[in-house]
C-alpha cells in the first residue's frame, strides 16, 4: 500500500522554484532548494522563506476556552492577553508529551493552537475526548490555513514592504491580524523556529501562492531566498529549540527536555501536573543535553553515548551546525551523567568525545 | 539533469570509475549521488595498502542529511586516497568527476571492470 501524501497551496511554486520535495510527516515538502547550508546561513545574515504550510491548526472557541486549555496544557493560557501567543506543552497523564503548540489568543473567548503536522489529527482528537461538559469548540481548521516562515535579520524590512501592518509595535510572541500583499486576514505574529529574528505568517490557504511570491519578489535584492526544512532542522538545533519525536515524544517528558519553564505548577491542576512534579521534585532518569562534536561525523539519531564503556544514552538530533562549522546535536543521557566530561558517542564504530553544552549554540 | 561522462565505468551505487594507462583506476561518485546526498561535510577514505573485494564497503561520504557508505566497484587495493577532501569536503558536491576524485586503486582483477555499466547503462537507472 502506497501512502497518499498531502501537498500544501505552495507545492508548484516549490517545484518551479526548484524544491527537491521529500515525504515528511505525511506530506510532500522541500528538503532544500540551492542548499541546506547555503539556506541556513540566508537565514543567520539575510532572510529565508520557508512553507511550513504542513503544520496543523485548530480553533478553540468558547465560553469555557481558555479554562479549558488551563487543564490540558502544562503552560497557563487563561492569563494570556489578546493579540499575544505563548509556547506551551500537552501532557499525557504520565508526563508524556502529546505535542509541543504555540496557542493565540484572539479574544476572552477564543485561541487559535499551531500544532505539528504529524500530530495534528492525533491533538484534535485528543483534545475533543478532554472537552467532558465545559462550554468549548475544537474546531479543526488544518486546511483552512497556509504557513509561512519569513526569518532573518532582514525579515522584518522584507515583510513592511509587503505590508502596511506596524510591524515594529508587534512584540516577540505578540502578533497582529491583517492584509499581506492584497491578502486579508492574515496572522502576523513575531515567532519563529530558527534563532534568528523574524515572523511567521498564518494565511487563508487561497492566498498562500501570491503572499509567497510577493514576499520572494520583495526580498531577493535584500538576499532572501526560500529556505526547506533541511536548513529549518539545522537552525533549530543551533538555537537549541526541540523538534517533536526528538527532543519531546510520549516518552520524553518536558522536564526531562528542559522545558519545565514552560510547566506551571502554580496551576492546581492540569492533565499530567502529578507526575511532572515528581520528576521535577525527585529529578528525571534521563535528560536532554545539548552537544558538539570536534570532528566532521555528524552523530546521528539513535546513536550510542558511552561513559566509559557504559551505554548511558542515545542520540536524538544530530546535524552539522554551519555557524559553528561543526557536529551538534542532542541526546538524552541518564542522570549522573549529564554534566559528564568524559562521555563519548559511537559513530559507526568510532567513539568521539562528546561536549556537552549548556547553552544553545546560537541565540 | 546529472552528468554521466561517457568515458567512465559506474555502478548501480553511483560510484565512478576511470580506468587509467598504467593499469590502476580512479574511484568517486557521480554527480547524481552528489546532488542526491547535499552538501557534503565529510569523507571517511581507507588507508594506502588496504583492499577491498569488489562490492564492499570503502568508506562512508556523510552529508548534513545523511551518511552513505562508499562501495569498491572492482577487487582492488588503495594506492591513494584523496587526503585534500578533508578539508574541502564540499568539492564532492562541485567537481565529482573531478577534483573530489576519492581513491585510486591497483586492480586485483581487470576482467571485473567489463562487468560495470558503462555511461548508457548508468543514465538508464536514474
Amino acid at each position: 500500500m502506497s501512502e497518499t501524501l498531502a501537498r500544501t497551496p505552495l507545492y508548484d511554486l516549490h517545484a518551479e522554484l526548484g524544491g527537491r520535495l521529500v515525504p515528511f510527516a505525511g506530506w510532500e515538502m522541500p528538503v532544500q532548494y540551492t542548499g541546506i547550508i547555503e539556506e541556513h546561513m540566508a537565514v543567520r545574515k539575510t532572510a529565508g522563506l520557508f512553507d511550513v504550510s504542513h503544520m496543523g491548526e485548530a480553533r478553540i472557541r468558547g465560553r469555557d476556552a481558555a479554562a479549558f486549555l488551563d487543564r490540558i496544557m502544562t503552560n497557563e493560557l487563561s492569563t494570556l492577553k489578546p493579540g499575544a501567543a505563548r509556547y506551551t506543552l500537552m501532557c499525557q497523564p504520565d508526563g508524556g508529551c502529546v505535542d509541543d503548540l504555540i496557542i493565540y489568543r484572539f479574544s476572552e473567548t477564543e485561541f487559535l493552537i499551531c500544532l505539528n503536522a504529524s500530530n495534528a489529527q492525533k491533538d484534535i482528537a485528543w483534545m475533543r475526548t478532554l472537552i467532558g461538559t465545559a462550554k468549548v469548540e475544537v474546531i479543526d481548521e488544518c486546511v483552512a490555513w497556509a504557513q509561512l516562515a519569513i526569518q532573518g535579520p532582514l525579515a522584518e524590512q522584507v515583510l513592511a514592504l509587503t505590508t502596511s501592518l506596524p510591524l515594529a509595535s508587534i512584540r516577540r510572541f505578540g502578533f497582529l491580524v491583517g492584509e499581506v500583499a492584497g491578502a486579508s486576514g492574515c496572522v502576523v505574529s513575531r515567532t519563529g523556529y530558527t534563532g534568528s529574528a523574524g515572523f511567521e505568517i498564518y494565511l487563508p490557504a487561497a492566498s498562500a501562492t501570491q503572499v509567497a511570491r510577493a514576499l520572494l519578489a520583495a526580498g531577493k535584492p535584500l538576499g532572501l531566498i526560500p529556505a526547506g526544512l533541511g536548513a529549518r532542522d539545522s537552525l533549530r538545533l543551533e538555537a537549541g529549540y526541540p523538534l517533536y519525536g526528538h527532543e519531546i515524544s510520549e516518552r520524553i517528558s518536558p522536564i526531562q527536555a528542559g522545558l519545565g519553564w514552560t510547566v506551571k505548577f502554580t496551576k492546581a491542576q492540569f492533565i499530567g501536573r502529578e507526575a511532572l512534579r515528581r520528576q521535577a521534585e525527585g529529578g528525571p532518569p534521563s535528560s536532554v543535553v545539548m552537544f558538539s562534536l570536534d570532528d566532521r561525523r555528524i552523530a546521528r539519531q539513535g546513536a550510542i553515548v558511552f561513559a566509559g564503556d557504559t551505554a548511558v544514552g542515545e542520540v536524538l538530533s544530530g546535524t552539522l551546525s554551519p555557524v559553528l562549522n561543526k557536529p551538534i546535536g542532542t541526546a538524552l543521557v541518564a542522570a549522573g551523567f549529564t554534566g559528564s566530561s568524559e562521555l563519548t558517542v559511537d559513530i559507526r564504530g568510532t567513539r568521539l568525545p562528546l561536549h556537552i553544552s549548556v547553552e544553545p549554540f546560537v541565540k | 539533469m546529472s552528468q554521466v561522462p561517457a568515458h567512465l565505468r559506474y555502478t548501480k551505487e553511483h560510484e565512478w570509475i576511470r580506468l587509467e594507462a598504467d593499469g590502476t583506476a580512479t574511484i568517486g561518485i557521480t554527480d547524481h549521488a552528489q546532488a542526491a546526498l547535499g552538501d557534503v561535510t565529510f569523507v571517511d577514505l581507507p588507508k594506502v595498502g588496504k583492499s577491498f573485494a569488489a562490492g564492499e564497503v570503502f568508506g562512508t561520504v556523510e552529508s548534513v542529511k545523511a551518511a552513505s557508505d562508499l562501495y569498491s566497484p572492482v577487487s582492488a587495493e588503495i594506492v591513494e586516497a584523496n587526503t585534500g577532501l578533508n578539508d574541502t569536503p564540499d568539492l564532492v558536491n562541485r567537481e565529482p568527476y573531478g577534483g573530489a576524485w576519492m581513491i585510486r586503486v591497483k586492480l586485483k582483477n581487470p576482467a571485473e571492470a567489463a562487468q560495470l555499466l558503462d555511461a548508457a547503462a548508468y543514465s538508464a537507472t536514474l
